[in-house]
């Protein structure tokens, strides 16, 4: 199990890395972490020429208050978003996601960027992404652009991302007063990828929910949000009543695939209860 | 084929450097090139831990990272630790308690063990099991590892307190 | 000062908890593995393998790949049967059983996904996996033999079609009286269970070295294995090699478990490829390669009965087990034991007599299944006590009354069980009662009911289980296997006084250098850190059938024991030589000769050693000194030492997730005398969690084209720490006769009835809810489908 052989280069800053890219042709890979992007070469799924390490940018790092935008590096490293006080108080969904991404080894190495960038359906932070209505700060030849979360996760590990561009940061609004949040996910072990994940962030007018973003992974070829769902608590008291019908509608909002271990109807099921159970908790945040 | 590169690293407080293919990875160069065996490969996808070693002060698994990627950092494994005495309590307690029978996965273990006790505070049984949620081991059903890290915990806690009170003791004099 | 017990006797270590003096250098990362030996000129080889699970081979072309950098051999399988001859897996006592020969690759036909077909060797593993990518196999798709009914059918494509059929092996058990007694009985009970396929997963791949030397025409092996004098006996035939030109050597070892036992064809290949080189060639499976290449275990389908009078006493059982095992019988032990033990041991702990059982094992286009940890036990003890607690169920009897009932009672033995074999001494009733006082029933049962008022769904389970160790002749060597029942030991003291015990059972890290060297210092009378003892080198220690089915402590130990007292004795005529006394007023203890009941010291053993090492002149003429012993010890007793003991799992089930917590695991154990108590708890606990995987986790999932569909670790799920209970252990030692020791094997039992109990709590959770689940690993898909929610 060992890679096809590669050529290597470091960049030291994006543009060094961006013309690395097209001088390879397109023939290349871009390596923060590698936590996902390793297995994949180990095994030969993927073998490209040249992988550009991009570890080592500095404009890729930190984490900063942008006036309502909390900036977040793409280098930011998993337990750094776990532990980090800034994204603990602006962007919590990440904090609250992160202790179930993977296990202690692959935190401390897999980076933000590389997890949304890889845009696995299973993941946490793809998800999460969704539902704190982030946006993604993208280098290309053409310079910079954001692209909004809802319009990033185009289908199975595909993003807005063209080849040869690079994630830069994720741009978070940060959570105001009248937010309230849930994150669960359940998964057959510790730190496996989810059977069913989902996030929720809702914006409540006294108690009555005025903006609301679900967003479920491990449930589609890309994380998703439950628009039904959200539509159907919109302008409602978050109570028993409304909770059910937002459950009672959710398993349209989902696309799993066929899965001999997880059926659909079990991920639709599990979307359900977990549904239920991260509503009812964000009920009980009334305070 | 691709060009080799020179990479250069301190390992086990010894800088290293070597030219090598950039598809080794970092566990395939420590054991291969370094000849230090103490780190195992057990999967070389990043599941098992069995590859564990210290990167910059973190734990990371060495199949998951090319030795190119490391070129310029401090690793440190099993057996750099165990020079220094910087684990000596943790591998007199997993031996007492047997808490390793084929010791393929005890590398890794020490690994994640030593991060663990390099936090404040001590840990939960519970906080232990998570800890080692991504060291896979098939022989001790993990009860006994769990039961020598909590022993080493407590140990340099009261350690810690015992140190303390004579700080304390020593300054009221 | 406590009071004084048989340990505080000096030299007292059987019974003592002491840690692995081996496990040291394991902890400082000074382990040597085969995958860290690097010898000088060694290769490395990959293999090209098969893509379909059933399929004519119709071309090979190597013509780029040999071309490739760093190549030094391509081989196929005809290059190799032209060095090596076939092998069947069958043994004489199966009667009817069949299975095609083996070579180490396949020349016309590929019968499993992943099957080894050509083979590269390179400079280095990188480079052979290149040129492996180059190498191009024309295939002919033949259709896959999956299903085991499908496989029965009489209109099945035949996999081996000079074998007639896809039937391995059919096998039947009658007692008579069985079918008049379901019809007349109070209460029957039936369902039908699935036993997923699973697989070892042991943290170092399968490994090897072979190392020709064309010079001597000698090879050597360095071999991770738990057997090696096996494996000599078979390289040394099937290669044409004398025996004494075979040396295997298995060093360090990152578990076994039973699956390092087995011919590999890719392990058989590596020795042609190194005779066909004259240099090292090394293999480590990768771990992609192990889930297609590593034997595979359970994977049977039993339907079973049960009959009962109306007041819960168990009349009979009636069972058909079916089990998929491979495209062949594996070597040297045959895919038939496994089902074979799963069909005797129904039953095993009770008193009834009447008992029909039928046995079919069934070729199919998979991956060999053969023994594994606990090799049966876990099926047949599930079937046994789930049926059981059906019974109990019926007739509103609790499981441990239902139990105590029907269980052979604690002075009824020996006897023997209706399907044949012999028990020396059980404990069923002492264990019981144990472990029903160690969990604290009553209360638990208490806080299920409060608990389940408020939701919380949390389920008891128990399952008692007998365990087969230390089996002798009848096992193997009576089928006409060349496995040794045997073991052997070379006792030597040094001249400096310490001791060296070479012995065949092999160390796997559950301790057995360490109880040897703590039975060789007891009956010796030495000090436990002057003893060191040697295992797995068939160079340097006797011939033995090594480690399998838990005779390390039971046949080794009393091999060790028998060769350290009859050593004792040497240096004891010595000493009364040197002394002018008799050997029966002296004793030998922590190194000196003393005064037999006195203890008081005359002269130390390394004086002794000295004297007869340096200065045998100044013995008595006449006098030879025997400071070295070799002795074998076969058990000749009872065919098998039987063990016993009982599992009670408590843990939680989220009835709309299906998800379980286990929250605790109780082990009651009799394993006869216990050497250490320290590593038998381990032996158990790391049982216990195998079986836990079994019962939640681990299953090799096929499609329907033969394919493995989940063969990585991150899709193969085995237990972690998380999900792990503490498991607490209590003792019951009945010890066997047969032997001086007293010692049973202990290694399996945990993984036996463990998860029979999760089974059983899982039903006993769902109880309110009326569903039942009997089939493992218990998903939660599974779990949703029983509980109705999907």
């Amino acid at each position: 199990m060992k890679a096809r052989a590669f050529n290597y280069v470091r960049a030291s800053t994006v543009v060094e890395a961006l013309k690395a890219f097209e001088d390879a042709q397109d023939d290349a890979s871009y390596i923060a972490g590698g936590q996902s992007l390793v297995p994949t070469l180990a095994l030969r799924l993927q073998a490209p020429e040249l992988l550009i390490d991009i570890a080592h940018i500095p404009a890729l790092r930190g984490i900063e208050l942008q006036g309502d935008w909390l900036r977040i590096g793409a280098l930011t490293r998993h337990f750094e978003v776990l532990s980090d006080p800034l994204i603990r108080l602006h962007a919590p969904l990440y904090s609250e996601a992160a202790p179930h991404v993977a296990h202690p080894a692959i935190r401390n190495k897999g980076t933000l960027g590389g997890s949304i960038s890889h845009a696995d359906p299973a993941s946490e932070f793809p998800a999460m992404t969704l539902a704190l209505g982030a946006e993604l700060e993208i280098a290309g030849r053409d310079g910079i652009r954001r692209v909004p979360a809802d319009d990033f996760f185009v289908d199975l590990f595909q993003t807005a991302i063209e080849p040869g561009e690079l994630l830069v940061a994720i741009h978070v609004p940060v959570v105001r007063s009248g937010h309230r949040w849930a994150f669960h996910e359940l998964a057959r072990r510790r730190g496996d990828f989810a059977l069913v994940g989902c996030g929720i962030l809702a914006e409540f007018s006294g108690d009555v929910v005025e903006h609301v973003c679900i967003a479920f992974f491990s449930v589609g070829s890309t994380p998703l949000r439950a628009r039904q769902a959200e539509e159907a608590l919109i302008g409602k008291k978050l109570d028993q009543v409304a909770i059910a019908a937002a459950q009672a509608i959710v398993g349209d909002d989902l696309n799993p695939p066929e899965d001999e271990h997880t059926p659909p109807a079990m991920k639709r099921h599990l979307a359900r209860v977990l549904l239920g159970r991260l509503l009812g908790e964000i009920a009980r945040q009334d305070v | 084929m691709s060009d080799l590169v020179n990479v250069t690293m301190t390992v086990n407080g010894t800088e290293v450097s070597h030219s090598i293919a950039p598809r080794i990875t970092l566990a395939d160069f420590l054991r291969q090139t370094l000849e230090l065996t103490g780190t195992h490969t057990g999967c070389e996808m990043g599941v098992c831990g069995a590859c564990l070693v210290i990167l910059d002060g973190r734990v990371v698994h060495s199949c998951l990272t090319y030795a190119v990627q490391a070129s310029g950092a401090a690793i440190e494994t099993v057996e750099g630790l165990s020079e220094r005495t910087a684990i000596a309590d943790l591998q007199e307690a997993f031996h007492q308690r047997n808490a390793l029978q084929c010791g393929f996965c005890t590398p890794g273990m020490l690994m994640t063990a030593h991060a663990l006790l390099s936090q404040p505070g001590v840990p939960t049984r519970e906080e232990i099991r998570d800890a080692l949620s991504g060291n896979y081991c098939r022989c001790t059903g993990y009860e006994a590892i769990v039961d020598a890290i909590a022993k080493v915990a407590r140990d340099r806690d009261a350690g810690v307190i015992a140190q303390a009170s004579e700080e304390v003791g020593a300054w009221a004099c | 000062m406590g009071v004084l017990t048989p340990l505080d006797r000096p030299n007292s270590y059987i019974g003592r908890s002491v840690p692995r003096p081996n496990a040291k250098r394991l902890l400082a990362g000074r382990g040597r593995y085969v995958t860290d030996i690097t010898l000088p000129r060694m290769l490395h080889v990959a293999y090209v393998r098969s893509p379909y699970a059933h399929a004519r081979i119709v071309s090979i072309d190597a013509q780029a790949a040999r071309k490739m950098p760093g190549v030094r051999l391509i081989a196929t399988g005809e290059d190799l049967a032209k060095l090596c001859t076939p092998w069947v897996g069958t043994m004489d006592h199966f009667k009817g059983m069949k299975s095609p020969p083996q070579l180490p690759l396949p020349i016309d036909k590929v019968v499993w996904s992943g099957q080894a077909v050509v083979a590269v060797v390179a400079d280095t593993r990188a480079l052979a996996e290149d040129a492996a990518e180059a190498v191009y196999i024309e295939f002919d798709e033949l259709p896959a033999v999956v299903d085991i009914d499908a496989a029965r059918d009489p209109s099945a494509p035949v996999i081996s079609p000079e074998l007639g059929s896809n039937l391995c092996f059919h096998g039947k058990i009658d007692t008579g009286g069985v079918e008049d007694i379901f019809a007349n009985a109070a209460h029957v009970v039936e369902e039908e269970f699935h036993f997923g396929r699973h697989t070892a997963v042991t943290m170092e791949p399968r490994a090897i070295i072979a190392d020709y030397d064309v010079s001597e025409a000698k090879l050597t092996v360095h071999h991770a294995t738990q057997t090696p004098y096996q494996f000599q006996d078979i390289y040394a035939r099937h290669y044409g090699i004398p025996e004494s030109s075979v040396r295997v050597i298995a060093p360090d070892i990152g578990g076994s478990f039973g699956m390092k036992l087995h011919m590999y064809h890719e392990d058989m290949a590596v020795v042609g490829l190194s005779m066909m080189l004259g240099r090292p060639v090394k293999y480590v499976a990768d771990r992609i390669e192990s889930f297609v290449s590593d034997i595979h275990a359970r994977d049977h389908r039993v339907r079973a009965r049960m009959a009962a009078d109306t007041d819960g006493n168990i009349l009979a059982m009636d069972v058909e087990d079916v089990t998929g095992i491979g495209a062949f019988s594996a070597y040297p032990r045959t895919s038939v034991v496994e089902g074979n033990q799963v069909y005797r041991l129904m039953g095993a702990p009770y008193t009834f007599r009447n008992y029909r059982a039928d046995l079919q094992v069934v070729f199919q286009n998979k991956v060999q299944m053969s023994q594994y940890r606990a090799v049966g036990h876990p099926v047949a003890c599930t079937v046994t006590e789930r049926l059981v607690d059906m019974i109990a169920e019926k007739t509103a009897h609790d499981v441990f009354d239902i139990r105590s009932r029907n269980m052979i009672a604690d002075d009824a033995y020996p006897c023997t069980s209706p399907t044949g074999y012999q028990f020396e001494a059980l404990s069923h009733h002492a264990c019981l009662a144990k472990v029903k006082a160690m969990m604290n029933y009553d209360g638990l049962r208490a806080e299920q009911a409060e608990l389940r008022t408020k939701g919380i769904h949390r389920g008891i389970g128990i399952a008692t289980f007998v365990e087969i160790t230390n089996p002798g002749p009848a096992f193997y060597g009576v089928g006409g296997a060349r496995i040794s029942s045997q073991d052997g030991a070379i006792v030597k003291i040094t001249p400096a006084g310490d001791v060296h015990c070479s012995i065949s059972v092999t160390e796997l890290g559950q301790g057995t250098e360490t109880i040897i060297g703590q039975i060789v210092a007891e009956h010796l009378g030495v000090d436990r850190d002057r003893i060191k003892v040697m295992t797995g080198d068939t160079d340097t220690t006797p011939y033995g059938g090594a480690t399998y089915a838990c005779r390390g402590a039971g046949i080794g130990g009393e091999t060790a024991l028998q060769a350290a007292k009859k050593l004792k004795a040497n240096v004891l005529a010595v000493a009364a030589a040197i002394l002018q006394d008799e050997p029966d007023r002296l004793d030998v203890q922590s190194g000196w000769i003393v005064e037999a009941g006195t203890g008081q010291q005359r002269i130390e053993l390394s004086e002794i050693a000295r004297i007869a090492y340096f200065r045998s002149d100044t013995l008595p003429p006449g006098t030879q000194a025997q400071l070295s012993v070799a002795h074998h010890y076969a058990p000749q007793g009872y065919p098998f030492a039987f063990t016993n003991g009982i599992q009670a799992c408590h843990l939680e089930l989220d009835v709309e997730t299906g998800l379980v917590k286990i929250l605790k695991l109780w082990v009651v154990e009799d394993c006869g005398r216990v050497i250490n108590p320290l590593l038998v708890d381990e032996q158990i606990r790391g049982g216990v969690v195998q079986g836990l995987g079994a019962a939640f986790f681990e299953e090799c999932v096929y499609g329907d084209n033969g394919q493995l569909t989940n063969g990585s670790l991150a899709d193969y799920l085995v237990p972690m720490a998380v999900e792990m209970p503490d498991i607490e252990i209590g003792h019951v030692e009945t010890l066997t006769l047969d032997t001086q020791l007293g010692a049973k094997g202990v290694g399996e039992a945990g993984t036996a009835a463990a998860s029979a109990a999760a089974l059983n709590a899982i039903n006993d959770a769902m109880k309110p809810f009326g569903g039942t689940i009997a089939q493992v690993p218990m998903t939660p898909a599974r779990l949703l489908k029983a509980l109705g929610h999907i």
